[in-house]
């Protein structure tokens, strides 16, 4: 009869030095860990290399017979394409500084999840193949052959960043793993080897406008929706117009606010604020995608989906745009879209038509943050706000990598937020604007077959939320970007509970007064107002 | 002697011995940042298994367990729950004391004082300790998985409310 292990033999964690060099220990796929691959469909839909149907548990990857020669003429031609690369393969002096900075890292104690040996991951081949000391020397100088385990570490430490570029802050030579990590899943899609929450979307947004794939009459029954869920609210019937030629700005927000909650709350907010500016603004059911899941495929297909934002603005023959509250879109735009796709000369300099103000910012993109727009609205005094109305709500801001690390919008969501909320409190300094920490689902890690991952990664952010939480009772984390709506619910379930999360503009819906309304006596998520529950029989 | 004279007055040893146990889990790199790392929104981790096993420890030093003890377990274990462990690799920590207590008793000289009764009644109190952070790692799963429906849930609740209007005041 077998014996029965013993407590020690089953249950010991035996951190001696792996048996082989960690160069050469292959990767385990355990389930939490990993987002299913790419279905063939959605690679078909767009021309990708080698759909088929393969899960990244399996041992046989069905990787083209020439695979290991794509990939390396792959990152030839991206060395030679991209100088930042290059640098980045050459520069890096292992300092460490990056190391304990990852919150993956930081979550999971792994440590191929420091930035700096993420990046040794790809620099090992890159030595091998593109180094004379690599070619001759090998081991020694750090280089390793590209075979099929190193291929199957790439995807799973490189589905394992979420291109936050918060390492970047703490490196001496500013070497952005982001960057590295675009780099290497492009790599990997040119075999094939994707995850299909991020392809699918990608997919879906080429053939119908959105990450979701809902068509153009489905977007407007569910925006006119809204329109019956303010009125409920505020006794206001808005009337949002689509596709309208001539509009003087164009619209566009990421679908996670038209068909996910809380985002929902927060598109109410923006309809309720242009009706009540009377502003000329046109909705595109085309264009209807402010995110771009392209940005974590490849360079080719972030410009694709980009570029239907300048095509819709050309066809409706708008003046300039303004964007929604969405995070990896601004950094598209902030740092790529001019050259991907730009000048938008076609368009005009954004002034804002209530206040005079020219965002020179958007001059040569000619596409102004929604945050900015309403922080000058709320400066020039152009809005009636109520902010007692959102007094059952303490309030903390966690800033979005992409929009504070990506593009530098910090000031402006806060502004908006203490000038319609009483209660506001900002987690510590080491946690916050640049050195925010990442939701821990970015960049298309937000599947729910990852969900210990995102546990893992989004810990250091839930623990400063948990942080004001104890010390001022913090019950809302209010953000700017849509996945960060959509994940940190799931966070704040797990290590937060009773903390829920908003965008800036639900905030701002709950404290505006519109002309007209009637009394308001819920907030836009149908709670009683404070006060109005203490009200006897309405 | 009881054992709990003994834990007390050698504390500092034996807390040690059993903390740098629940750090080595983790890779060695990983160890010493989650032992040197003091500031708690640098090193969240580092910081809940500390704080909690330092509940722990004082929990044990008593005849009788607070209430509070749920709370030590709990911060050790939520994170556990959602790194790499297997539930038993999870909650060994706690079996592990027991043998951090016996060697350094032994190297203390101290064990002959000990009687058997006191060494009876401390095992009992570990083994209990281990049945309830098997509770409360469960727990945490569950809540995970329940995370896991809610959110899928959640993914086609617009469009509920929307059928739901569409019945009860409907458009055309």
């Amino acid at each position: 009869m077998a014996s029965i292990p013993k407590p020690d033999q089953l249950s010991r964690v035996d951190y001696g030095p792996p048996q082989t060099g960690w160069l050469e220990t292959p990767v385990q796929f355990k389930p939490g860990y990993w987002s299913y691959g790419g279905k063939p469909h959605n690679l078909e839909v767009l021309g990708l290399p080698n759909p088929r149907d393969w899960s990244p548990a399996d041992v046989d990857w069905k990787l083209p017979e020439n695979w290991q020669e794509i990939i390396l003429e792959g990152l030839r031609e991206r060395l030679d394409k991209y100088r930042s690369l290059r640098l980045f393969m050459d520069i890096c002096v292992r300092c460490g500084a990056c190391a304990d900075k990852c919150h993956y890292y930081i979550g999971s104690g792994d440590p191929k999840n420091m930035p700096v040996l993420r990046a040794e991951l790809l620099r090992s081949v890159y030595r091998k193949d593109f180094t004379t000391a690599g070619k001759i020397l090998g081991k020694f100088a750090g280089a390793r052959k590209l075979d099929e385990e190193v291929l199957k570490e790439w995807f799973y430490y490189f589905f394992q960043c979420s291109e936050c570029r918060r390492c970047s802050l703490f490196c001496p030579y500013g070497i952005d793993t982001a960057e590295i990590t675009i780099i290497a899943r492009e790599l990997l899609n040119l075999v094939g080897c994707n995850i299909d929450w991020v392809v699918a979307s990608v997919a879906n947004c080429y053939r119908t406008g959105n990450h979701l794939g809902i068509q153009p009459h489905a977007l407007v029954d569910m925006i006119e929706f809204y329109v019956d869920e303010i009125e409920d609210i505020t006794g206001i019937r808005l009337e949002p117009t689509f596709n309208r030629k001539g509009a003087e700005i164009l619209f566009i927000v990421p679908s996670g606010d038209i068909f996910a909650d809380p985002g929902t709350y927060n598109l109410m907010g923006y309809m309720m604020l242009f009706h009540e500016l009377g502003l000329d603004y046109t909705w595109s059911t085309y264009a209807s995608e402010g995110g771009n899941f392209g940005l974590f495929t490849s360079h080719e297909m972030m410009k694709r989906l980009n570029a239907k934002l300048y095509a819709e603005a050309k066809r409706l023959g708008v003046k300039w745009m303004i964007g929604g509250e969405c995070g990896h879109m601004w950094r598209v735009l902030h740092q790529y879209m001019d050259t991907m796709n730009g000048p938008a000369d076609f368009m005009e300099e954004p002034v804002s038509p209530i206040t005079g103000t020219r965002f020179d910012n958007a001059k040569s993109t000619k596409m102004v943050h929604i945050c900015e727009f309403t922080a000058d609205l709320i400066k020039h005094n152009k809005l009636k706000l109520d902010p007692s109305r959102n007094d059952h709500l303490k309030v903390t801001f966690h800033d979005s990598c992409n929009t504070s690390r990506g593009m530098g919008i910090l000031d402006e969501p806060r502004y908006i937020i203490k000038n319609v909320c009483r209660h506001f409190h900002e987690m510590p300094e080491n946690t916050i604007r640049e050195q925010t920490f990442c939701c821990g689902s970015g960049s298309g890690l937000n599947a729910d077959e990852v969900m210990e991952l995102r546990m893992r990664g989004g810990l250091p952010r839930a623990n400063a939320v948990q942080y004001v939480r104890e010390k001022y009772g913090v019950n809302m984390l209010a953000c700017i970007c849509a996945i960060d709506r959509a994940v940190l619910p799931a966070l704040m379930d797990y290590w937060v509970p009773g903390v829920e999360v908003a965008g800036v503009h639900e905030l701002l819906g709950n404290a505006l007064i519109l002309k007209g309304e009637k009394e308001r006596t819920t907030d836009l998520r149908g709670e009683p107002l404070p006060g109005a529950e203490e009200d006897g029989d309405v | 002697m009881r054992v709990e004279e003994f834990l007390f007055d050698y504390r500092e040893t034996v807390f040690n011995r059993w903390f740098q146990g629940v750090f080595a889990d983790y890779a060695p790199e990983t160890s010493r940042f989650l032992r040197e790392e003091k500031d708690l929104f640098a090193n969240p981790v580092g910081h809940a298994l500390y704080e909690g096993l330092e509940g722990l420890y004082r929990e044990l030093l008593q005849e009788k367990a607070s209430p509070h003890i749920h709370l030590y377990l709990q911060k050790i274990l939520q994170v556990r729950a959602v790194q790499d462990f297997s539930p038993s690799q999870a909650v060994n920590f706690i079996l592990r004391l027991k043998e951090v207590v016996r060697e350094e008793m032994k190297k203390s000289g101290r064990q002959g004082d000990l009687t058997a009764e006191s060494w009876q009644a401390f095992e009992e109190k570990v083994d209990s300790l281990v049945l309830l952070a098997f509770d409360v790692y469960t727990q945490y799963r569950e809540r995970l998985y329940e995370i896991r429906v809610k959110e899928l849930k959640n993914s086609i609740e617009v469009f509920r409310r929307r059928f739901d209007r569409e019945m009860e005041k409907p458009r055309r």
